[in-house]
Formats: structure tokens, sequence, C-alpha cells
């Protein structure tokens, strides 16, 4: 007579799929899951808190370090909170160049999550081919602001550096090449069958369930809900451009495979047409008062990281520090999902499912 | 300024040291060596001392000649303030017959809101509503705290305002009372809605809004654990982001660590 019983699995803090430290509970059926409890905190750094000691400008280096994948965009929603509340003037030239490192960043980012998932299924080279690219976005960002990560490139206002001279032809000639390399990654991965064979209808969830638990990004789109910020509810120049917004149809992480690899394609294209308009020369900070006091009120914006929608709720008393400072992370919003997703999977699925989902942990736990 | 000004010129013409004193600012790394062995030539060196203290006595009669510029700057500068403040009050007297201001565009939307809530739930349930101009105009309702689970299905069921999509849930510690913000948006009709919850400071608590979106789920295990409020209703009420043995909220306008080395 075997003796079966249930067996209590810890998944991290420290396993290579979480991708930071995070920890997951399962309880075992054999190999299938049970019980998913997620556990985190462990990257909680309290940036609310810290911020309410303050003012707008030393928050921004904070604000680096919730996604620290993509800290161009976590830049952007603090400094447009900031710009909505004391109804500033962006200069055109800045808030180019703030659209055109915030696509960047889209497509570095994806190109992460390209690499890091597929690593986590089962590919090496494919990480190695993403992380070369992405570490021309890396050296272009680093000749602009000096920082490959944490950039603390915007200001309330504008951005702190003008393009040097030559970056943006370095950057017109990176898109065609990304182009082809885009080419390359759906060549080399998006049809192979041992991929397609632990992807397909993994993970898989409708529409209704994505808009209750308020998933964004990638995630939300899967299941065919058109909802892209930077389409539904445009904010900086993005109505000024073309581009697409890919849809799934099954809301599986094949589905979220493909969107993402979509999206660094529009990314692309908004790339190209931004790097058209861009004035040749002109201001890149606005008229801004040396000490940055929002009047007293609140304010609540959004727009699209790459991983979904991020948001910045500011109350301020009229004083250069704010009262409260939240963020809407995506990252940890869209993570809510994953113990209904686990549950009837075996442990092989959790790494997948977990990586569909796209999370930075520093954003989770901020 | 003047005076401290005449008094440095003076102070060389006053010592019997005008040599050294004279020369000192120009070497300041001088060494305790050096002066004494300056203190020793002072003889010598004062054959010479119109060199070092002619600068001084120059700068003494210049003072005089540089206070009426910058008091002509300085009356410029008083001018020009007293221009911008007349500019500032001629514009806020012209501001004010515009004081009656037209309707925020939004101003239907909120109160066909208020009014559904009113006749659907009860007619004390809005305790205030309001547009938040700052935001673009978002619709503000402020409910009663014990009416929110009613309010929250009508939000999310009814037809006419369909928020499907909970954005956002934000505690707030107002020192007088508690708040938690939920930021409502209708995917159809792209209308977003704040909704806030009043709550005592001591004991709060507002209902869970869980059973109905289920992204406020971890939202408001995370307020809970940053600022204390309760949440009745909610099927997971633990700390998130704090360890579980945490004393204290640490979002809380008053709160004071146990342990201020950690």
């Amino acid at each position: 007579m075997i003796r079966t019983e249930e067996l209590l699995l810890n998944v991290g803090p420290q396993h290579p799929s979480t991708h930071g430290v995070f920890r997951i509970i399962v309880k075992l059926d054999g190999e299938v899951i049970t019980e998913a409890i997620p556990v985190m905190g462990y990257l909680h750094r309290g940036t609310e808190k810290l911020a309410e000691d303050l003012n707008f400008t030393q928050i921004i280096p904070y604000t680096d370090r919730m996604d620290y994948v993509s800290a161009m965009t976590n830049n952007y929603v603090l400094c447009h909170a900031v710009e909505t509340m004391m109804g500033l003037e962006i200069p055109e030239r800045a808030e180019f160049m703030r659209l055109i490192v915030m696509e960047l960043q889209r497509v570095a980012s994806h190109l992460v999550w390209w690499g890091t998932y597929l690593l986590d299924i089962g590919a090496m080279s494919p990480f190695l081919y993403a992380f070369r690219d992405r570490e021309m976005i890396i050296d272009f960002f680093n000749e602009l602001c000096g920082a490959r990560l944490t950039y603390n490139y915007m200001r309330v206002g504008g951005v702190k550096w003008d393009a040097p001279e030559g970056w943006l032809d370095k950057v017109r000639d990176f898109v065609p090449y990304m182009e082809k390399k885009l080419d390359e990654y759906n060549n080399l991965v998006s049809g192979n069958e041992i991929f397609l064979a632990r992807i397909k209808g993994i993970g898989q969830y409708d529409a209704q369930t994505a808009i209750d638990y308020g998933l964004s990004g990638a995630n939300l789109r899967c299941t065919g809900v058109d909802w892209d910020l930077r389409r539904a509810e445009p904010y900086s120049l993005y109505n000024r451009f073309e581009f697409d917004v890919p849809l799934g149809k099954t809301g599986d992480c094949y589905d979220r495979y493909l969107i993402r690899l979509e999206e660094t394609r529009q990314s692309l294209r908004i790339l190209k047409q931004a790097l058209e308009q861009i004035p040749s020369s002109g201001e890149v900070m606005g008229k801004v008062p040396r000490v940055i006091r929002p009047p007293a009120g609140e304010v609540y914006v959004r727009i699209e990281s790459p991983r979904g929608e991020i948001g910045c709720h500011i109350i301020s008393k009229g004083k250069a520090e704010p009262y409260r400072l939240k963020f809407r992370r995506p990252s940890f919003v869209n993570l809510q999902i994953l113990p209904k997703l686990l549950v009837g999977e075996t442990m092989t699925n959790l790494i997948t499912i977990l990586g569909g989902i796209d999370i930075v942990v520093g954003e989770v736990d901020a | 300024m003047s005076e401290e000004r005449d008094k440095t010129a003076g102070m060389p013409s006053s010592g019997d040291t005008v040599g050294t004193a004279g020369e000192a600012p120009k070497e300041t790394a001088g060494t305790v060596e050096g002066k004494e062995q300056s203190g020793q030539e002072q003889a010598s060196a004062n054959a010479e001392p119109a060199a070092p203290a002619a600068p001084s006595s120059a700068e003494a009669s210049a003072a005089p000649v540089v206070d009426p510029e910058r008091e002509a700057k300085l009356k410029a500068a008083a001018e020009a303030r007293e221009a911008r403040a007349a500019a500032k009050a001629k514009a806020e007297s012209e501001a004010v017959p515009e004081e009656p201001k037209a309707p925020s565009p939004k101003q239907p939307i909120l109160d066909a809101a208020v009014g559904l809530i009113r006749t659907e739930v009860a007619e004390d349930a809005v305790e205030e509503a309001y547009i938040n101009e700052l935001n673009g105009h978002m619709p503000v309702i402020v409910v009663k705290g014990d009416r929110w689970s009613e309010v929250a299905a009508l939000m999310k069921n009814h037809a006419a305002l369909g928020c499907n999509y909970l954005r956002n849930v934000t505690g707030v510690d107002c020192e007088t009372h508690m708040e938690a913000v939920y930021h409502l948006v209708s995917l159809e009709s792209k209308q977003d809605y704040a909704i806030k919850i009043k709550t005592d400071r001591e004991a709060p608590s507002v209902a869970s809004a869980t059973p109905i979106w289920a992204t406020a789920n971890w939202n408001e295990r995370e307020i809970y654990d940053l600022l204390g409020i309760n949440f009745p209703g909610h099927p997971d009420m633990r700390r998130i982001m704090m360890p579980d043995d945490w004393v204290g909220h640490p979002l809380r306008k008053d709160y004071e660590p146990l342990d201020p080395e950690v």
C-alpha cells in the first residue's frame, strides 16, 4: 500500500524563474498543484513612505527602482502627474524626447521578457540574442543620461538633457536593424514545436476574468479586450502616431507571447514616426518654478507601461512634498490572478504561467 | 554691507604691521614659519609698505563709488517688484468678473451617477459629490461607509454606469479621519469615477470591494498592512508587504517605529 499525502513545497524566494525575490507556497497532489499562496514583500522598500519626506525631483530616482526594467515609463508617470496638477506646458522637443525614450524602453523591456521567458522554459540562446540587442538600447540611454538602468532622466517640465549630437541618427539606424532582428526572433522561436507544446493553451482565462482581476497590458489584451492607454486615453503625443494595438483571441500564454513581440514591432513603428517628426532644436525644459509646489488637491494619472497600466495618485497639500503618493503598479495587480491560474496545473506550468504574466518584483513590492 | 567694507579697509591702517596684514590675504596658505620670518623682516618690509597698502586704501575710497550703483540696482529691483505686484493685482482684479465659472463638462455625468445612487441605493448614501478639475474634471463621489457595498454593486452592474474595471485603490491618512479612494472606469464608455469612503481614524473600517472587483483583493491587503484600515468581508485579510509580526502601520502619519534602528 503506497502512502500518499499532500506535499507542501516552497518555490523561491530565490528561484531563478521569479526574477527577483518572490515566493510561492504550493500544495501538491502528486505533480498537480491544489493550492498556491504567493508571499511577497521581500523587496519592499517603502517607496511611498519615503516619498512623503522628499520633494518631487528627489522622488524621481525612487521611481527608477520600482520597475527597473522600464524606468523611463516610471519617470514619466510621476512627472506627468505633477505636470497635470500644476498645468505645465512641456516644450515639444522635450515631449518628443520622452516619447522616444519611452518607446525604446518598451522595446528593451519586451526583449528582456522575451529572453528570460524562453530561458525559463529551457531555451538558452534566445536570451543571448535578446540581451545582445537590448544592450544597444542600454548604450543609447547610457550616452543620453549616464546610467544603464536607473536613468533619472525626466524632470517635472521636461527632460534633464537634450540628445547629444548624432544620438538621434544612431536611434534612426537602430530601428530598421531591430525590425530585421524581430523577424529573426520570430523564425527562431515562434513556430518551434517544443515551444508551442509548452505554452499553447496554458494559463488560459477569458476577458471577463481579466477585467475582474484588473489585469492590464498584454495580460488583458490577450483576451481580446482592446484597452491600450496610448490609444484609449491618449497622453503625451501618442495621438499623433499611427500604430496598431495587437489583440489575442484565446487568452493563453502563447497569445501573450505573440502580443509582446508584435508590440515591439509597433513600438519601432512609433519610433520611426517620432524620429521623423521631432523638431531639430528647441528647449528641453519648460518654464518651471524653482520650487515645485503643486496646488492643494489630488490627481490620478495613468500611462501604459510595458507591463500595463501604471498609475500615480498624488494628494498634495500645496507643499513641495506630497502628502500621500501612491503608485498603481501593474506587476502587483497582474500577479493577483496567479493563485487562480495555478490550481490544477503541474509544476512545470507554474514557471510558464508566472513568466507569462511578466512581473518585475521591484514593482510588485515597491 | 558698506560698514563691513569700511572696517576691513580701515584695519590695516590701525595696526602697526601694515605690511603683513596687507600680505596675509594674498598668501592665505602662508605657514607659521613664514609669518615669523616676515615678522623678522618686518623692518625691511616696512620700507615698502605703500605697495600692499595702496590697494586697500584705493578700495576704501572706491567703496562710496560702488554704493550709488548698488543703490540704483536695488531701486530698480524694488521698482520691478512693485510693477510685478501691480500687474498681478491688476490681473487678479481682471479675473474677478470671471468668478461664476462655467459648469464642468463632466457635471451632467456626475449628477446622473449621484442621482442613480440616490434612487437605487438610498437618499443619504452620497455624502458629497464634486468635480476634481485638476484631474481632467474627474467626478468624485464621497459615499457613506455603511452604503458602500451596495453602491459598489450598483457602480459595476448598472447599465448606465458599467464600471467594470477597478483601476486603483488608495488608502489615505487624513489625520482627522481615514479615507479609501477607489478609481473606477468603464471600459466601454471610458468614463472614470473616483469613489471615496471616509472612516473613523481610531477603528478604521471600510466594507471590502473584493467580492465585486477581484482587483481589490491585494490592494486592500496592502492598505490594511500600511495604514491599518480593516476591510470586513475580505476573504484573506493579512499583511502583504511587512512581516506578519510587524508592529504598527508605517504609512500612518503618527507612525513611530518600534525600533528606530531598523
